[in-house]
């Protein structure tokens, strides 16, 4: 019996230490300026943005212009074919961003046809004939992973920028139906300069180095003897494996922009080494060929938002593909991205904005912060009023229970809201139900003259399935609200949920390690305070 | 101490009176919302809302004189209020939806907004907030909410019939359906604006109302294995008293926090607190008079075996009897 009570209440210390070092310290030694370790800091409870002030915006990609693009991109190439195989047409029109249509093709020379198009329906559905007109439906699977596509790399660009902005612990992801990009910048208090940022076109050039690599600005510069040629630009940029910036001149004209790529996938070169390879539109594939033929040998820089991010030597005449070599498979990877993600595969639009001032965060954890007070006050008072030492149990259950739910939100890295701490309140009103419906129940044992310890007995064991019940449907509820909500609900939500499961054990364990300890020595206790 | 000591009130007997007086709450409330609407918050109905703080004290009046007389379509349909603390010198201009608000255009009422309070002779004031939502945002978030709230009762309906019997979660499932329907009603009376947060204080007010019903249930049941020769209704009237005092203290302690969190939460949570403490309330008194009411109401015709006395885990020889058929006698 002993022994057991001894593991009960050594169980309650390290839980409680646990939880109030991850949770409890960090918050005291900001507030006080007490030192604070580094893997503490890492795990500290996170403020949600409405109480530290910054940039909240949700963007949602307009996935139809993804589509509307291959689809027209499609139609031309069948076009081509057509014109190749001689089949008499009267058009080939895109006429929805799924769909395009061939016109005016004669009945006699449908086979033909067929076997033209025999590329397009790759990815297309072919219609039957009506007088001549065949009409072409992107396959349902390839629209939604086109769409799927431009989401994933509208989010890479934004994460590409908002790193650019030098924002600490920002925050980038997909919401709702997966269209929608959530963008928060703590901290960040002009909004228009970062939406204008984030929303800008990624411009990507394929473009001749002059010089360089040199390893600052003014080592450039001095080369040059302070002028840089009218033609060329002098960029920042990176030097294959190595991390800190170097600069290169450029030249100004580029052979090729972002708007000339139609794709760029990893693969790997004729010795076996990472490279990119990537296809142009057809105009531009004519005059990078001639480019590339008259440049053999030289460094061709690829720049993207003015910044060189790698520079490989033009080993042959390129035309409409091309594979830039010389990288890492990190680098490789990474280069992939920045050339889809740079040619932005779908126009973005702005449907919320919130700005948070840092005055208007404050505001909110004093006023959250006083209504804690106070509603653990009045909680606190209460029970002690009516439950008498019994209620003493009740309190330190109470604070066991916030401290462990601070601890976990920490430990579990849930983001604290305004609408947490409500949530963080309520648990303090809500979980002390707990405790109540324990001690009613010993109570009532106790009038049925039975005596403290079989009353004890009785009160924590019949009620721990109903409060396993209780806490279960209240559960299903925070689960469905966690679904539903966005950044400061779902703060809310993880409270309840963390506040649920640690009120379980509180209430029950704890509470009752409590009564062992005050009743351990006295087997036979008469009376119990509550 | 007690509250309630050995109380014998015939909850049941007031069943009648109590679907009737919420019926007419339900009802009007419906009625103030069909009539004068329920005034949306941002996130639904979309729009700008700016909060401006001024170094001088600006009357609400002022600033509203400003935007009739400099505000491009004049300050028709525009809310000026003072926020959060008076010593701040805030307040809160919100502009209703006004056309386009997405794109490139998200911000261009924001920015009119500012330009019309300062020609207006206002003195210095910064903007410390904002807030701007395109229409999109309201339609995808009215689905998901009502969504969650259609799923988490279907979710704790399965649960309790799993746990207890069909009845009772029919019992519990309506009378949450209830407390939303009450919260809505007063939420419409006061004319609190329908926020996000306000959706989440619902959501919890149907966990808080179920939690408080199971509790009344679980007694129930217990209740009508241990006394079989009295009739569904004593037992249910003698289950409510014996969990009265718990009851009670239980809506007391969570109100107790839900008032704290009115009085001293600020600006932003007040409806959230608003709706909190109307539920508790509501939540409480549907747990007493609209759940175990429609057990009995359910039940009244049945002449089978209640399964509500479901077998108690790890207890032979209840589980032995129960399983023979017992006749719960419903008035």
């Amino acid at each position: 019996m002993l022994k057991n009570l001894s593991w009960r209440i050594l169980t309650t210390i390290v839980v409680l230490v646990i939880f109030a070092t991850v949770g409890v310290y960090p918050i005291a030694a900001n507030y006080y300026k007490l030192p604070l370790p580094g893997w503490l800091a890492e795990k500290q409870l996170k403020l949600g943005l409405d109480l530290k002030g910054g940039v909240h915006l949700v963007l949602r990609v307009v996935t139809d212009t993804a589509l509307k693009a291959e689809t027209e991109a499609q139609a031309e190439r069948l076009r081509e074919g057509l014109g190749t195989a001689g089949v008499t047409n009267t058009g080939v029109t895109a006429v929805s961003s799924v769909q395009f249509r061939v016109d005016g093709v004669p009945a006699a020379q449908e086979a033909a046809l067929r076997q033209a198009s025999a590329d397009a329906e790759a990815s297309f559905d072919r219609g039957s004939a009506t007088n001549g007109s065949y009409t072409f439906t992107m396959k349902p699977n390839l629209q939604k992973s086109l769409r799927d596509e431009s989401v994933v790399q509208a989010r890479q660009t934004i994460e590409r920028r908002v790193n650019d902005l030098g924002v600490a612990e920002p925050s980038i992801a997909q919401q709702g139906n997966g269209e929608q990009i959530l963008v928060q910048l703590p901290g960040v208090t002009d909004v228009e300069r970062a939406k204008s940022i984030i929303s800008s076109t990624g411009l990507l050039k394929l473009t001749l180095v002059e010089q360089g690599p040199f390893s600052s600005r003014e080592q450039a510069l001095q080369t040059m003897n302070n002028v840089v040629p009218p033609d060329q630009e002098l960029l920042p940029g990176r030097q294959e494996g190595a991390a800190a910036t170097v600069y290169y001149t450029v030249k100004k004209a580029a052979a090729v922009t972002g708007r000339d790529l139609r794709n760029a996938q990893a693969s790997i070169d004729e010795y076996n080494r990472p490279a990119v390879h990537f296809t142009l539109k057809q105009d531009a594939a004519l005059r990078f060929g001639n480019f590339t033929q008259s440049n053999l040998g030289r460094p061709m820089a690829i720049v993207l938002d003015d910044r060189v991010m790698s520079v490989a030597t033009i080993q042959g005449r390129i035309t409409d593909s091309g594979q830039i070599t010389g990288l890492s498979p990190a680098e490789r990877d990474n280069t992939v991205i920045t050339l889809k993600s740079g040619a932005l595969p779908a126009s973005m639009e702005y449907i919320q904005e919130q700005t948070i001032g840092p005055s208007l965060g404050a505001d909110a954890i004093r006023a959250g912060v006083m209504a804690s007070i106070v509603g653990l006050l009045l909680v606190v008072a209460f029970m002690l009023f009516y439950y008498k030492l019994s209620g003493v149990n009740a309190v330190v259950a109470l604070i066991f229970n916030l401290v462990i739910l601070l601890g976990l939100m920490a430990y579990i890295g849930a983001v604290m809201t305004l609408p947490g701490i409500a949530g963080f309140v309520l648990t303090m009103g809500i979980g002390v139900d707990s405790n109540v419906l324990i001690f009613e129940r010993i109570k009532e044992e106790l009038e049925n003259g039975r005596p403290v310890r079989v009353s004890l007995n009785a009160g924590f064991g019949r009620v721990f399935l109903t409060l396993l019940d209780t806490h279960i449907s209240a559960a299903i509820a925070a689960l469905f609200l966690l679904q539903f909500g966005t950044g400061p609900i779902r703060g809310f939500a993880y409270t309840l949920l963390i506040g649920l499961g640690s009120n379980l054990f509180t209430s029950t364990f704890v509470s009752r390690t409590l009564f062992e300890m005050v009743l351990g020595r006295r087997q036979q206790a008469a009376t119990l305070s509550i | 101490m007690h509250i309630f000591h050995n109380t014998q009130f015939d909850f049941l007997r007031w069943r009648w009176h109590a679907i009737v007086l919420s019926w007419v709450v339900i009802i009007a409330g419906l009625l103030v919302g069909f009539t004068r609407g329920v005034p949306l918050g941002l996130e639904f109905a979309g729009g700008t809302a700016i909060i401006a703080q001024f170094e001088q004290t600006a009357s609400v009046e002022s600033v509203r004189q400003a935007l009739d007389r400099n505000y491009p379509s004049g300050g028709e349909n525009v809310v000026v209020q003072s926020y959060g603390d008076p010593s701040q010198r805030q307040v809160m201009i919100r502009v209703p939806q006004v056309g386009g608000e997405g794109g490139t255009s998200l911000s261009a009422t924001r920015a009119a907004v500012e330009r019309a309070l300062q020609s207006g002779n206002l003195g210095k004031f910064t903007v410390v907030g904002s807030e701007i939502v395109s229409p999109t945002v309201g339609r995808d978030l009215s689905q998901k909410g009502l969504s969650a709230f259609v799923l988490s009762l279907l979710g704790i309906l399965a649960y309790i019939a799993f746990r207890f019997e069909f009845s009772f979660a029919v019992g519990a499932v309506i009378a949450t359906i209830h407390d939303i329907l009450v919260t809505f009603a007063f939420l419409a009376f006061f004319q609190y604006d329908l926020t996000l947060n306000v959706i989440a204080a619902l959501l919890t007010v149907t966990g808080y109302s179920t939690n408080d019903t199971i509790v009344i249930f679980d007694r129930v049941r217990e209740n009508l294995r241990s006394m079989r020769s009295k009739s569904l209704n004593e037992v249910i009237n003698l289950s409510l008293n014996q969990t009265l005092g718990r009851t009670v203290i239980t809506a007391g302690t969570a109100l107790l926090s839900a008032i704290a969190l009115y009085l001293f939460g600020g600006e932003v949570l007040r409806g959230f607190a608003f709706t909190m403490i109307i539920g508790i309330i509501t939540g409480t008194y549907s747990s007493v008079f609209v759940a175990a009411a429609i057990v009995t109401f359910w039940n009244r015709k049945s002449t089978r075996r209640l399964a509500a006395v479901k077998e108690p885990q790890g207890d032979a020889a209840a589980g032995q009897r129960g399983r023979k058929p017992k006749r719960a006698k419903a008035s």
